[in-house]
């Protein structure tokens, strides 16, 4: 066992590692296979593991936060009552007073969109299977459009449910000449049927561009520090580029939380005030 | 050296490998991930499952418990405005009632400084008047008993005066003249000197 042979393990292990191409990293891999008949498969992936974590997680931090309700709060409980106030504050100028009954369901989106996003950020532990490897839940369309056609979804059937025909009003602005109205009519149309494809789109692309580009830098790194001489020291460009991405990926974390919740809020606005 | 080359190359190979078939995990099932659509429905039912969760969670323990709690912060902090209102109003009450109550001690203290000046004062004139009834009842019986001690020494001086003219007139002429003579030639000698003093 010489100090070189150990190295140059590890260096192949290291190699072996950064070596799965960028997108490995979004595989959904199977820990506890659940199959229906007719092809339905729900299988617990690690997909549903990353959902339960980010539950789990904000479950613990606000068990934790609110395990005593003080008048002067402490640090968990002043940071959930800084989110609290912050999503309030949000409805409340975004939907109005009477956006109230919406505060729950854009608080829980906002909380699990962003402990998605942030914990998937959390590095994974070298050589574990990949169904342990850290994973992004919101980094797969499929969950984003789903949260998407959940927010757009109840702005179609509370606004139904509240006026009714009138809903439809939201298709007709007011103040349009009648003669433009079959033009505006179809774009207002396409423009609120792109909403969840632009609500989804935007947060998944933002998490799979920042993991990729991570991980394209880390495959810099490797390459260049095996490359040995000059290479190896440039190999340190590379590396300052993954720290830079990574905090700012952080921010893109909360970033794009806040912004799947702020469009939520400003399509539910459409529910309660159809005609603009 | 030959070391680190040999893994350098074995990795740069399998990078390499791994960047040409990039697409490689997600190949069997068609590109990236992402778009492999056998895994939707477990993600879409996980994803049910896990938020409709958070959101039951949310919205039934922790939003209102940190609501009420911002809630209950939020009427203390009026409560104690009111208080602290109240509690100034009650001192700005009492200063008032205390700048009365200086007040009225001022005015008690300078009525009673002038009653006591004014019966001083009465005093003081009673007693100068007293004094000076006094001083004239002694100023006029000094001046009675002067008057008295004058005429009796006009008296005496009359009678001493008779006496030597009596004296005399008897040493000159060996004759004692009448009271009556001596007396009307005394009256008449005085009124002379009288008249030679005017």
């Amino acid at each position: 066992m010489n100090p070189a042979f150990d190295l140059t393990s590890w260096l192949f292990s290291l190699a072996r590692g950064v070596a799965a191409g960028p997108m490995e990293q979004f595989e959904i891999v199977p820990i506890v296979p659940l199959s229906f008949g007719d092809g339905l498969d729900l299988s617990f992936t690690n997909a549903s593991l990353w959902m339960l974590i980010s539950l789990g997680t904000a479950l613990l931090f606000f068990t934790w936060a609110t395990r005593r309700s003080e008048l002067v709060p402490g640090g968990a409980q002043g940071s959930a009552e800084v989110i609290y106030e912050f999503i309030a504050k949000m409805v409340r100028d975004t939907i109005g007073e009477d956006g109230r009954r919406f505060f729950p369901y854009i608080f829980t989106l906002f909380v699990f969109v962003f402990l998605a996003n942030l914990l998937g950020l959390l590095p994974s532990t070298p050589g574990t299977p990949a169904a342990l490897h850290t994973f992004t839940p919101t980094s797969h369309i499929i969950v984003t459009f789903t949260l998407a056609v959940l927010s757009v979804g109840i702005v179609v059937l509370y606004g139904l449910f509240k006026h009714g025909f009138a809903f439809l009003r939201l298709f007709v602005p007011s103040g349009v000449p009648v003669w433009l109205l079959p033009l505006i009519t179809p774009i207002e149309i396409i423009s609120f049927l792109s909403r969840p494809v632009s609500l989804s789109v935007r947060l998944f692309a933002n998490m799979l561009a920042g993991h990729v580009v991570i991980k394209v830098f880390a495959g810099f790194v490797a390459v260049l520090i095996v490359s040995g001489g000059v290479l190896s020291a440039i190999s340190i460009l590379p590396l300052i580029g993954i720290v830079g991405v990574f905090i700012l990926e952080f921010l893109v974390a909360f970033l794009q939380a806040f912004v799947f919740a702020i469009l939520s809020c400003i399509y539910l606005q459409d529910a309660l005030h159809p005609a603009h | 050296m030959r070391a680190y080359l040999t893994a350098g190359a074995s990795a740069l190979a399998l990078i390499g490998m791994a960047i040409a078939a990039e697409p490689v995990p997600g190949e069997e099932a068609g590109g990236l991930p992402q778009l492999d659509p056998s895994t939707y429905a477990s993600q879409i039912f996980w994803l049910l499952l896990t938020f409709g969760a958070l959101y039951f969670v949310m919205s039934r323990i922790f939003l209102p418990r940190l609501g009420g709690v911002i809630e209950e912060r939020r009427n203390r902090i009026a409560d104690d405005y009111d208080q602290a209102a109240d509690f100034k109003r009650q001192a700005e009450e009492a200063e008032a009632g205390y700048e009365k109550a200086l007040a009225d001690a001022r005015a008690r203290a300078a009525s009673i400084a002038a009653e006591t000046k004014a019966s001083i004062d009465a005093e003081i004139a009673e007693m100068e008047e007293e004094s000076e009834t006094r001083l004239e009842g002694e100023i006029a019986a000094a001046e009675a008993r002067i008057a008295e001690t004058a005429e009796k020494a006009r008296d005496a001086v009359a009678e001493a005066a008779r006496e030597t003219t009596q004296a005399i007139v008897e040493a000159l002429i060996d004759e004692t003249p009448s009271q009556e003579t001596v007396n009307e030639a005394l009256s008449n000698v005085r009124s002379e000197a009288r008249a030679r003093a005017a």
